[in-house]
């Protein structure tokens, strides 16, 4: 049996050598806070962030790789289903759970009028679109006090079931955002292979020819539009857990493009990227202080610590110039090149006869 | 066979159509019974109106020299610079800068940083966005990255509070047009009044418009540019260097964005997220118009700004705060009908 896995593993080295790294790295995160090898703040604060981070960022994902749609709107997505949530909690005493799935379900609906009006535009017309709508709502959280205002709102605790009071007790919030997670992945992957999903990507590589054999193209998109914001309002919900608040600064500019270069950064191509790049955005968020402040002073002003979002900036557009495949794009690259070589050398070794007639010359 | 696609789609499209044109002429029909229902003189609502519309008029004008900028730049070399609301902002806070130390006057000031972030701008495309032309999903990510970069920049270097720039004194005061006036009252009457400077803003907007519509119609400059907006491989293969006219256009689009910097700092606030506010202008501009026309940028600014100085006035009081619900209502309206924008081609 070892024998037949050993098989196995060297005829597709790069996919085994993945499938033992994200092992790793899932056993790690389950184990992580009972293990105690991840103090309280860093699982808070880096731990829970990139989680929720990268639900929002495996929306944009979602969309950019199966429908081809780079949707700037889903931190506005997001925004509508935490404000909501909050409102209804903060404003009007609604329990937790109703208020939640209201939540969710305003922010689908919405998501779902958003996709329709912005199904029928493509490419970076698409792009532009949903960065208006998106301002728009922010501006709209920011001027109509009714529903926020410029303070925003507070929360006394989450859900007893996420441990209540997030900010004191992270662990419960840790364990739900990494099953939120888990299931989000999963469900995209499965989504991927059903017949909505094929047609689906049908419909990014040739919507002509998709809608002259009778798929809806426009229906197609804005479904997968509606499917994309139940996920962004996922990590809306999660997001106001984590902070006990919400104010239109959580759903500006700056988090919009945060939450784009976060998917670029992991790779719009891989889902599994959004919350690489979420992790090294929560990193860079946390530690870019303590870091920066080991610069000479002559860079402080312009790259100091008070400077992150630069550092973010500078990461997004390195990663942008050089490899636009993001992280997940070099990794897999790096591993294929190395499938190529171990295959090659273990080819060129069984090519080498004992009477040395190849000697010399190096196939492939 | 696009053809009989679109016939499908028309018998939807119209109803859309009759629909919008419904909801646009509702809400002129509210303006104008609003502001002509109570008759003409001036106890009327026309002094008001009269007052809202010149200040909706001044702003679509510097709606329009950044929205023009933009969709010079998108037209040409299909690139969409996210960073136009940065140069917008480093604009402002260059003729703030300009004047604080009082190197120079105010339209030196204004001159001197278009020019100036027009050299930005060039020097954005010439690092940046040469090398990778026609990905315009990267060049938009590109732009976006550099945008997130020069805000953060220009809150190190330009602080975090709201500025204003002072206008020349020869322009300062109000303009009196000598009717609706009022008499007696303890002020012993006025007439409508309007800044002067916000006229001449106006004045500028409409050279600007004149001026651009010139260079890209009666020009040689003009006739290579349109060649490249049309095919720029045969343009360029019958001599036109199209990597010069790209360059200059990118250097004209920054410096209309900055001209609009420069020109907002004396009558609305500099301040930090102000790019991203203009920015939003500016796409809803050329959403509306069509990304790449002019005209359309034109007809976008005067309805965005009309729309952004009307619905406070009109809305009725207590839903006034909702007044940005009606420019994602504008959107939808437009685009309901014209998905690309009133003037613009799909790809």
């Amino acid at each position: 049996m070892i024998a037949r896995l050993r098989r196995r593993v060297e005829a597709e080295p790069a996919k085994w050598i993945n499938r033992t790294v994200a092992l790793g790295i899932v056993v790690f995160l389950v184990l992580a806070p009972t293990l105690n090898a991840v103090s309280d703040f860093n699982l808070s604060q880096v731990g829970i962030r990139a989680l929720w981070t990268g639900i929002a960022a495996a929306s944009v994902v979602f969309l950019a790789s199966y429908a081809g749609m780079v949707s700037l709107a889903q931190v506005a997505i997001y925004g509508i289903a935490g404000f909501t949530y909050a409102d209804l909690v903060v404003k009007l005493g609604v329990s937790q759970w109703p208020a939640i799935l209201a939540g969710i379900a305003t922010a689908v609906l919405l998501g779902f009028g958003i996709g329709f009006l912005a199904s029928r535009t493509t490419g970076i017309y698409f792009l532009v679109l949903t960065l208006a709508i998106g301002v728009i709502t922010f501006l709209f959280y920011l001027q109509v006090e009714q529903f926020s205002g410029q303070t925003g709102l507070h929360l006394d605790r989450a859900p007893a079931l996420v441990g209540g009071d997030t900010i004191t007790h992270p662990r419960r919030l840790y364990y739900a955002a990494l099953l939120v997670s888990a299931l989000v992945y999963l469900a995209i992957r499965y989504l991927g292979r059903t017949p909505f999903g094929l047609a689906l990507q049908g419909v990014r590589d040739e919507p002509v020819r998709m809608g002259s054999l009778g798929f809806g193209v426009v229906l197609l998109r804005t479904v997968a539009f509606g499917v994309g914001a139940l996920i962004a309002s996922l990590a809306g919900i999660l997001s106001v857990f984590f902070n006990l608040q919400i104010s239109p600064s959580s759903i500006d500019v700056n988090q919009t493009i945060i939450v784009l270069s976060v998917a670029v950064v992991g790779g719009l191509a891989h889902l599994e990227g959004a919350w690489i790049g979420a992790l090294l955005y929560a990193v860079l968020a946390e530690y870019t202080q303590p870091w920066a402040a080991h610069l000479p002073g002559f860079l402080q002003k312009s790259l100091g610590s008070e400077r992150y979002p630069t550092w973010l900036g500078l990461v997004f557009l390195v990663v942008v110039i050089a490899s636009p495949g993001g992280l997940m794009g070099l990794w897999h690259g790096g591993t294929a090149r190395l499938e190529r070589r171990l295959l090659r050398r273990r080819a060129y070794e069984g090519a080498v006869t004992p009477t040395g007639s190849l000697s010399g010359r190096r196939p492939g | 066979m696009r053809a009989a696609v679109a016939r499908l789609g028309l018998r939807r499209r119209i109803g859309t159509g009759v629909l919008s044109l419904a909801v646009l002429l509702l809400g002129l029909g509210w303006v104008a019974y609003k502001a002509f229902g109570d008759g003409f003189g001036v106890e009327g609502g026309v002094p008001d109106w009269m007052r809202v519309t010149l200040a909706g008029l001044t702003l679509a004008g510097l709606y329009f020299v950044i929205a023009s900028g933009f969709t010079l730049i998108f037209g040409l070399m299909r690139i969409v610079n996210m960073a136009h609301g940065s140069l917008y902002l480093l604009g402002a806070y260059l003729a703030f800068e300009f004047q604080k130390h009082h190197v120079i006057g105010w339209l030196p000031a204004v001159i001197v940083s278009s020019i100036g972030v027009g050299l930005v701008g060039l020097a954005m495309y010439q690092v940046f966005l040469r090398w990778n032309e026609g990905q315009e999903l990267r060049q938009a990510l590109i732009t976006i990255a550099i945008s997130f970069i020069f805000a953060d920049q220009m809150l190190a270097y330009f602080g975090g509070a709201q500025h204003y720039v002072e206008p020349p004194s020869a322009i300062n005061g109000n303009v009196d047009f000598g009717i609706f006036c009022t008499s007696g009252g303890i002020f012993g009457g006025t007439c409508l009044t309007f800044p002067w400077f916000r006229l001449v803003v106006l004045a500028i907007a409409i050279g600007v418009a004149l001026a651009l519509a010139l260079l890209i119609r009666r020009t040689k400059f003009g006739i290579m540019v349109r060649a490249g907006v049309d095919d720029r491989a045969i343009a360029s293969a019958s001599g036109v260097n199209v990597g010069v006219i790209n360059a200059t256009s990118f250097f004209l689009g920054s410096a209309l964005a900055g001209l609009g910097g420069s020109l907002a700092g004396a009558f609305l606030v500099i301040a930090p997220g102000e790019d991203a506010d203009f920015l939003l202008k500016a796409l809803v501009v050329v959403i509306i118009g069509g990304m790449g026309s002019l005209g359309g940028a034109a007809i976008g600014a005067l309805a965005l700004g009309l729309l952004e100085t009307w619905a406070p006035q009109y809305l009725p009081g207590s839903q006034s705060n909702y007044s940005i619900l009606l420019t994602f209502v504008l959107l939808v309206v437009v685009l309901a009908v014209r998905p690309f924008g009133l003037f613009g081609r799909p790809e």
